[in-house]
């Protein structure tokens, strides 16, 4: 916005106050955004700040604060006796569930995306529409009855059949999508060779829907890792709980919050699961390589 | 290595589309076999009944004299190589030819090496630890190729071979796999939509339309002597002139020109007749000659050693091939005379051959 030298200096005066104006507005109005950024920012970090805080203070409160450092937390929370047993517990569900959901989801999406059924696409839908309620609360006391029924009631397997069945549904719905857009001639191809339809599946398809089967695994397990209803409705004995129904427990004897347990126990119940998004990102990072010239 | 034979072939889908009207065909071992059609017209469809990829709605499928109809795919020792040459992703050169062994349980070190030996013969060699997308369009088809040999089937089955290859490529590809059947000397039946490139590389030509076998013959006949009006207009780069005439006098009358045909005909005097003649096969003359079409020249398309004339007179529009010294203006007024030994009659859309003179519905293989 500078005038070029020589020029009338009436507009030069003119056009340097307009363009202060206009430089003074844009500057406010960048100032606005990023104390905006900072404000929203300072909301989600907090939080974060106080579960990276707290379970090193020796005095843990609700608020975040600069620790004076301790690790006396994490020896109380290993002389807890559910602790650490119940961070196992939900890995073994966390895993059955994983695997349960991505063999049955990868089996049931290749064949619904390669054979032509009536009502098939109506068929998906309804089953992602009636997920959302299998494993919600609304379904709380038939899933109960059910359990109750089959013997399942304070069964880790049991734990495991309800939550895939909540879960396969939309597993399938997403992995059809991965299905559908791998090229049918690469199984043709395989198929010519004189390869059966299980080694189809193992040799070509699964390979090149790796991608979408690390979503679903990633998805289910942090889905379960997360789950608190389902377990605290059917499980009866607190050795077999996970994790996120263990830390319902944490209270003192005076009937408070034990803030200094749920803090330490808060870390490292979300430690593997941030660790499971880094390692899948990083090993199957969204990329897929086609051999197919288009 | 073995002959194909397809019996009454039949395929209709669901929906009652039928793609394939009772085909009967014979492939010679050994030959290099075409399928040739627009799109639509079942070719595809028939070379994938040939892989056991579709099941036949009746008809038989023979492969050196056994029934394979109800085989599936994976037995009936054919090789198919894809459009999209379908090379799998995830796998190296190495892995993606070696592939067909592995189904055959081949141990691992010596189907690697008979992999590498393929792979050296098409000039892979240097690619072997590469992926598919780190390959060129032509490297990608010679490993498909590559993989389709390593298991030595009986009989090869292209689709489209050529189709995603640039122009340039195409053609050193074409004069490749021509080279390669040869010397393999495998059965191969092949699809295309390209006249051009069935002509390049066949033994023998099947044109299809709407699931029939229009005509069956050697490149040279077909070109030469279309059976009907429809490969007629199908072969040859520059569609054929196809004008409705009336026989006279042992011609064709075409508008107001009296049209030379090739001896020995015998028209009924007075008959509708369509008169087939190829652009090349017409000479232009800018003075007025007898036997010749008039017209005024409206288009030039420069084709590099010649050009393309469209004329526009009382026949309708005449496509002429003159060479690339005649200077021509479109406006200016132009004649085009048919060379009487390389015209062809069509009574009904079929063509009139001499007496004696057998129609080429089922042609033989030239060895």
């Amino acid at each position: 916005m500078t005038a070029p030298p020589g020029a009338d200096p009436e507009t030069t005066a003119a056009d340097r106050h307009a363009a202060g104006l206009d430089g003074a507005r844009r500057l406010l109005a960048t100032v606005g955004f990023y104390t905006f950024c900072s404000l929203v920012l300072a909301f989600f970090t907090v939080p974060l700040l106080w579960l990276a805080s707290a379970p090193f203070d020796d005095t843990p409160s609700v608020t975040a604060s600069l620790p004076s450092f301790t690790l006396a937390n994490f020896e109380t929370l290993l002389d807890n006796r559910y602790a650490m047993r119940s961070l196992g517990n939900s890995a073994v569900l966390a895993a059955g569930t994983g695997v349960l959901v991505v063999v049955c989801a990868a089996l049931a999406a290749y064949a619904l995306s390669r054979v032509r059924l009536p009502g098939r696409d109506a068929l998906l839908y309804a089953l992602l529409l009636l997920s959302s309620i299998v494993t919600g609360t609304a379904a709380m006391v038939p899933l109960f009855n059910l359990a109750f029924e089959l013997d399942l009631i304070d069964s880790q397997l049991g734990v495991i059949l309800v939550l895939s069945g909540g879960l396969l549904p939309s597993a399938v719905f997403i992995l059809k999508d991965f299905m559908d857009g791998t090229p049918r001639s690469y199984e043709e191809s395989a198929q010519v060779f004189g390869a059966s339809p299980l080694q189809v599946m193992r040799h070509v398809v699964v390979p090149l829907v790796r991608p979408g089967l690390a979503t679903i695994a990633v998805w289910s397990v942090a889905q379960v890792w997360g789950n608190f209803l389902i377990p605290f409705l059917l499980l009866r004995s607190p050795e077999k709980s996970p994790a996120a129904v263990v830390m319902y427990t944490f209270y003192t004897e005076g009937g408070q919050p034990d803030l200094a347990l749920i803090s330490t126990f808060s870390l490292l119940y979300s430690v593997p699961v941030v660790l499971m998004f880094l390692l899948v990102s990083s090993r199957y990072g969204f990329r897929f390589h086609g051999g197919i010239k288009r | 290595m073995a002959d194909l034979t397809l019996a009454a072939l039949t395929k209709v889908y669901p929906g009652g589309v039928r793609a394939l009207d009772s085909v009967e065909l014979t492939v010679a071992d050994g030959e290099f076999f075409a399928l040739l059609g627009p799109s639509g017209c079942g070719k595809t469809t028939l070379l994938r009944t040939l892989a056991g990829l579709e099941t036949a709605t009746s008809g038989a499928v023979l492969l050196g004299g056994t029934d394979v109809t109800a085989v599936p795919p994976g037995r009936r020792d054919v090789a198919m190589v894809f459009q999209d040459y379908a090379l799998f992703p995830h796998m190296t050169v190495t892995d993606n030819i070696a592939y067909p062994l592995r189904i055959r349980k081949v141990p691992g070190r010596e189907r690697r090496e008979r992999a590498a030996d393929t792979a050296a013969e098409l000039g892979l060699g240097d690619h072997l630890g590469r992926r598919p997308d780190q390959l060129s369009g032509g490297q990608q088809q010679r490993v498909a190729l590559a993989r389709a040999m390593a298991c030595h089937p009986r009989a090869f089955l292209f689709d489209e071979p050529l189709s995603n290859l640039d122009a340039r490529m195409r053609l050193e590809a074409r004069t490749f796999l021509k080279r390669l059947q040869r010397e393999l000397g495998v059965t191969t039946v092949f699809v295309t939509h390209d006249q051009a490139e069935a002509l390049a590389l066949a033994d023998r030509i099947a044109v299809m339309e709407q699931g029939r076998i229009r005509q069956l013959g050697t490149p040279a006949e077909v070109f030469r002597r279309p059976a009907n009006t429809f490969v007629a207009s199908f072969i040859g780069s520059t569609p054929m002139n196809l004008l409705p005439g009336t026989a006279e006098g042992g011609a064709v009358r075409v508008a107001d020109t009296a049209l030379p045909t090739p001896e020995g005909l015998a028209l009924a005097e007075g008959e509708k007749l369509t008169y087939g003649i190829r652009p090349e096969y017409l000479t232009f003359h800018q003075e007025p000659v007898a036997g010749a079409l008039a017209g005024e020249v409206r288009v030039v398309e420069n084709l590099g050693s010649s050009q393309l004339v469209t004329l526009e007179g009382p026949a309708g529009e005449v496509r002429v091939v003159v060479d690339e010294d005649t200077a021509l203006a479109p406006g200016t007024a132009g004649h085009a005379l048919p060379r009487a030994d390389r015209a062809l009659v069509y009574r009904d859309g079929e063509l009139l051959g001499p007496p004696g003179y057998e129609t080429p519905a089922t042609g033989t293989r030239t060895p």
